[in-house]
């Protein structure tokens, strides 16, 4: 049961209310998603940490019904 | 997650330098993310252990718990968990991930 691109965004910002969140839906299919999260709340967190919270507003379904999410995550310049 | 899997987890993450977590072997990867973790250890030259994650549903669960990180692959380094594929693509591209085998002590081709 693949996810939608606004699904995965609406629960990034939910957890995450100042991120900006790019989606790019790498394979046409609804499956294979890549995600560019840059929030000021990850400043100072090493990058296993801010992945962290990005699975985490994702509520478990990282690695279940979303296989492939290619994660790139970083702070406000 | 049974306390089996979680000891041979522990066991294995502590008793080797480098150890990847994986789906397949190094020779036949199952699944591209880890199939890309293992091309970034073979271009660092570095000598590592693999755990074919799909051998072992114990492994397979409990590693996720282990690291609270949802996805295979993972890396450790010296019992340290490192990251999935992403991250170390990104530590690779930077010269971080070299870096860091090298500051750990565990030699490298480069």
């Amino acid at each position: 049961m693949p996810m939608a691109a606004e699904e995965i965004e609406t629960m990034i910002r939910a957890a995450i209310p100042d991120a900006e969140i790019e989606i790019t839906d790498l394979a046409g299919d609804g499956d294979h998603y890549a995600a560019r999260v840059v929030s000021e709340t990850f400043r100072g967190l090493p990058r296993v940490r801010q992945h962290q919270r990005v699975y985490a507003a994702l509520e478990g379904r990282m690695g279940g019904v979303l296989h492939a999410l290619q994660l790139t995550t970083a702070c406000p310049q | 997650m049974t306390d089996d899997a979680t000891s041979r987890i522990d066991s294995t993450v502590k008793g080797n330098d480098v150890v990847l977590f994986m789906k397949g072997t190094p020779l036949f990867p199952q699944c591209g993310f880890s199939s890309r973790a293992v091309a970034i250890l073979e271009h660092l030259g570095v000598t590592y252990e693999s755990v074919d994650v799909l051998q072992d549903q114990g492994v397979r669960q409990g590693i996720k718990e282990y690291s609270d990180w949802p996805t295979i692959p993972q890396l450790y380094v010296k019992g340290e968990f490192v990251g999935g594929s992403d991250i170390m693509m990104e530590m690779y591209e930077s010269g971080e991930l070299g870096q860091l085998l090298k500051d750990q002590g565990v030699a490298t081709a480069q």
